[in-house]
């Protein structure tokens, strides 16, 4: 906003609430009522909260657009100043620390969770700390606070660059962004409280999918609104990915969430679907949120931060056309492969496997596309832990993207599922893919969004890396053995047809690979750790004790 | 795509780039790698096959079988077929026999054991123990001290129709509460009286004729002159040294005031007799049969 400050002209024209301003407050003072109407009248304790804490923000929010408007000049801010575009970056600074602060909340609670597994006795028999509360709040934490806040504030940052054009909307970024988190908020405190609808990653209640609705239909339109006004003649490929994150996600949320709640002063809710049906709209959410949140969304962050990083052109864009139609095309039918062996009828796991053995080749044009961009750039790896962040991460999406489709073939799968392998797989993704993309992202565009040369520190870059890949390579190999012990001790039969282990020896055995496995999301932890510190020292560090020109920064000035 | 008169190329690779510039990345138009492409095919070509091979495609009311006939139900009852098959002489034998004859006979004692282990883990393990270690309010079955009677036929029938279970014919024993009975004072006396029983040290308020007197009066009914317990009554062995709810003077005072009723249930109808039979053999095994009445 310091932008708008420098265009206040002395004669202008009368200042007045623009449309957006006024219906966003009269919005939120019918939110206020509204909340305020239901948290007094509802049984449930935690509703009244939520509906209390949606009240607060609604009040909050008339008082910030009130004072904006008394700051504000009274032109709108302009999309250029002297030829070069106006970007807003504020929305895009709020989405980048506030990720940091979820990611640590959302790897702290893995780690108390895996020492739950590890030693029950640490659920302290509190309903509020016990797994089953904790293990969503660890979930939806990493996947939609951390990385959901990294997808936004990113593609509002590649939008705006690779289209050079500022960002649409006035408060429409502010409200993703706002809404965004408050949802967060209202989703993880809900966890603790025990308000549920027990589907997993969809966890939160009617009331906070509804809101999520409207932010992320904000999102969408504010996306596409600027990618409307660019000034490139074509969309970049990031872009493409973005989009197809923006809307799968709003489908996927919306289909899986149709529920119909009992009251409007009521929590609880009733899915549409039922039985084998919600089985299968669950795990067609839920394969596509793999999908489309965790991979597309985060491709899109790789096609820009790789090649920026390298300073070197993206390797194939025919790869990146087929490949990405092929993505999305495919992902959309392998969720079935989750319901292998179940009461899915068998025509339905048979789809599901062979999208998903099809699937991996398009899931590999991403990986040969981030790759093959660095070549050219390689010695660049020797001396840039961000950009070696930035490749380890696509290493790890392409060993996930094949253990994946290996994992759906049946024969494979009536080995590893439900066991540790799952989870194992999950974290290779999680920790290596969407985790290292997404640090090594942060760590291009801090310096960027706050006019810095360069980080504070590649040093403590380089000890996150190495101490965090240790914590990868402990929570993966432990997870694989484990798991693949769990399976075969679970089938394995004695010479006289009977099981030989019951499953509490299965228990036993894996007991040291969930100590190992903690153990891991520790040091992960303590490198995410000092990427806070990194990061905080970046922004506060004047900028002149800082030496030389970072080179990812150099090619921001086309 | 090469030829075009104002292409741009890239100065390392040689290739030519496709002209545009986003925020300074450019892209190259390099063709599609070959061995992407043909892994790409095969798994198309594969994935067509298996749609083939299986049950695939959703019609108007149901769905293309496949040509191999496959359905997951099919597979799942073949295989449970066959383990019925490959169990079934030893299981009839096992149906048949009585106790005495599975003792005397290696193979089928063997057979009984591995089943019995089998669904002891599955059904047994929670409470007991993996190893039927036991827990407080679980009693250890590794001991040779049983509280309803060690012999097979009196584990047989502890396991079918429970302790204090819902069954109509579940064995019943109660500890009362002796805190409506006795004052503060018998009840520690008591309770020092049966450390006493047990070979455990005992606290100077501790009167032994006072003890005698009252265990006399009020336990020996059912635990037996001496504490030795009695089968019949499911009254535990007093004079040992396992202790089922804690040997500490605090827990045997709770004991003795509120009384305890843990309770076991009935796997009649849960599992099947020949199974229960196995169980049998396999839960005396744990403790030895030394001295089981």
């Amino acid at each position: 906003m310091a932008q708008q400050a420098q265009s206040t002209g002395a004669v202008g024209p009368t200042k007045a609430f623009s449309a957006g301003e006024l219906g966003l407050v009269l919005t939120a003072i019918g939110m206020t009522f509204l909340s305020i109407l239901i948290a007094a009248k509802t049984t449930s304790g935690p509703y009244a909260f939520h509906a209390s804490l949606f009240a607060l923000a609604s009040v909050a929010s008339v008082f910030a657009i009130f004072n904006r408007y008394l700051a504000r000049p009274a032109e709108p801010a302009p999309q250029e100043i002297n030829g070069k575009p106006n970007y807003n970056y504020g929305p895009i600074k709020f989405g980048t620390l506030i990720s940091l602060f979820w990611g640590i909340a959302g790897f702290l609670v893995g780690c108390i969770i895996a020492f739950q597994l590890a030693f029950p006795a640490l659920n302290f028999d509190l309903p509020w700390i016990s797994f089953g509360r904790l293990r969503p709040l660890h979930t939806s934490a990493v996947i939609f606070a951390f990385g959901g806040n990294v997808l936004i504030a990113s593609s509002f940052y590649v939008v705006q660059r690779t289209c050079r054009a500022r960002l649409a909307g006035n408060l429409a970024p502010w409200f993703v962004v706002l809404g965004y988190n408050l949802f967060i908020v209202i989703a993880g405190t809900g966890y603790l409280l025990g308000v549920t609808q027990s589907k997993e990653y969809a966890e939160p209640e009617w009331y906070a999918d509804l809101f999520l609705t409207f932010v992320w239909v904000t999102y969408l339109v504010v996306f596409l609104a600027t990618i409307a006004k660019r000034k490139e003649p074509h969309i970049y490929v990031a872009n493409w990915f973005y989009i197809a994150f923006i809307v799968t996600i709003a489908v996927l949320h919306v289909g899986n969430n149709a529920t119909v709640p009992v009251s409007l002063y009521s929590p609880k809710s009733y899915i549409v679907w039922s039985g084998v049906q919600d089985a299968m709209m669950q795990w067609w959410y839920g394969h596509n949120a793999v999908g489309f949140f965790l991979t597309a969304g985060f491709l899109a962050i790789m096609y820009y931060f790789v090649p920026k990083r390298a300073e070197r052109p993206v390797y194939s864009y025919r790869l990146s056309i087929i490949h990405f139609w092929a993505l999305i095309f495919l992902y959309m039918w392998a969720g079935p492969h989750h319901l292998h062996y179940t009461a899915l009828p068998d025509w339905a796991q048979t789809l599901g496997m062979a999208f998903s053995i099809v699937l991996w080749m398009p899931s590999w044009g991403g990986m040969i596309n981030g790759l093959m961009t660095l070549s050219g750039a390689w010695d660049k790896l020797r001396t840039d832990p961000v950009l070696r962040m930035l490749v380890v991460s696509i290493a790890f999406y392409g060993m996930s993207t094949f253990e994946g489709p290996l994992m759906s073939i049946k024969v494979v799968n009536s080995l590893s599922h439900y066991t540790d392998w799952t989870v194992g797989h999950v974290h290779s993704g999680a920790l290596g893919w969407v985790g290292y993309v997404s640090f090594g992202a942060i760590y291009c565009l801090v310096p960027w969004l706050w006019n810095k040369p360069q980080l504070y520190s590649l040093r403590l870059v380089n000890w996150h890396f190495w101490i965090s890949t240790l914590g990868i390579v402990f929570y993966i190999t432990s997870m694989w053995v484990a798991g693949i012990l769990q399976g075969l001790m679970w089938r394995a039969y004695t010479s006289l047809g009977f099981l030989e282990y019951s499953f509490i020896e299965t228990v036993e055995t894996i007991h040291p690979f969930y100590i190992i496995r903690a153990l891991g999301g520790v040091l992960f932890l303590i490198g995410a750790l000092i990427m806070c510190w990194n990061i905080y020292r970046t922004i506060v560090e004047p900028a002149a004790k800082q030496e030389r020109v970072p080179s990812g920064a150099l090619a921001t000035a086309h | 795509m090469s030829g075009a008169p104002h292409e741009d190329i890239d100065a390392h690779t040689g290739t030519a780039t496709t002209g545009h510039e986003w925020d300074g990345i450019r892209e190259l138009n390099t063709p599609l790698p070959k061995w992407w492409l043909y892994i790409l095919y095969a798994t198309t070509v594969w994935a067509i096959g298996y749609i083939i091979v299986y049950p695939a495609i959703p019609l108007i009311s149901g769905h293309t079988p496949g040509i191999a006939g496959w359905t997951s139900r099919g597979a799942v009852t073949q295989e449970l077929a066959q383990l019925t098959q490959q169990r079934a002489p030893m299981t009839s034998a096992l149906e048949k026999a009585s106790f005495s004859e599975i003792t005397k006979d290696e193979r089928m004692r063997t057979f009984a054991l591995a089943q019995g282990r089998a669904a002891f883990g599955d059904n047994c393990a929670p409470c007991h123990g993996a190893g039927g270690g036991g827990a407080f309010s679980f009693p250890n079955l590794n001991d040779d001290d049983w509280i309803w009677g060690g012999s097979l036929e009196a584990i047989q029938q502890t396991i079918q129709y429970g302790i204090r279970s819902t069954h109509p014919d579940t064995r019943v024993g109660i500890m009362p509460a002796f805190a409506q009975i006795l004052n503060t004072k018998e009840i520690d006396q008591l309770a020092n009286h049966v450390r006493a029983l047990g070979g455990l040290t005992t606290e100077k308020t501790y009167e032994k004729a006072l003890g005698s007197r009252l265990f006399g009066e009020q336990c020996a009914a059912c635990h037996s002159d001496g504490g030795k317990g009695n089968i019949e009554l499911g009254a535990p062995n007093l004079a040992d040294s396992i202790w089922l709810f804690g040997s500490d003077k605090a827990s045997i005072l709770q004991t003795l005031a509120r009384g305890r009723a843990s309770m076991m249930p009935a796997w009649n109808g849960r599992l099947d007799d020949t199974t229960i039979k196995a169980l049998s053999v396999y839960v005396q095994s744990l403790g030895g049969v030394k001295t089981a009445p």
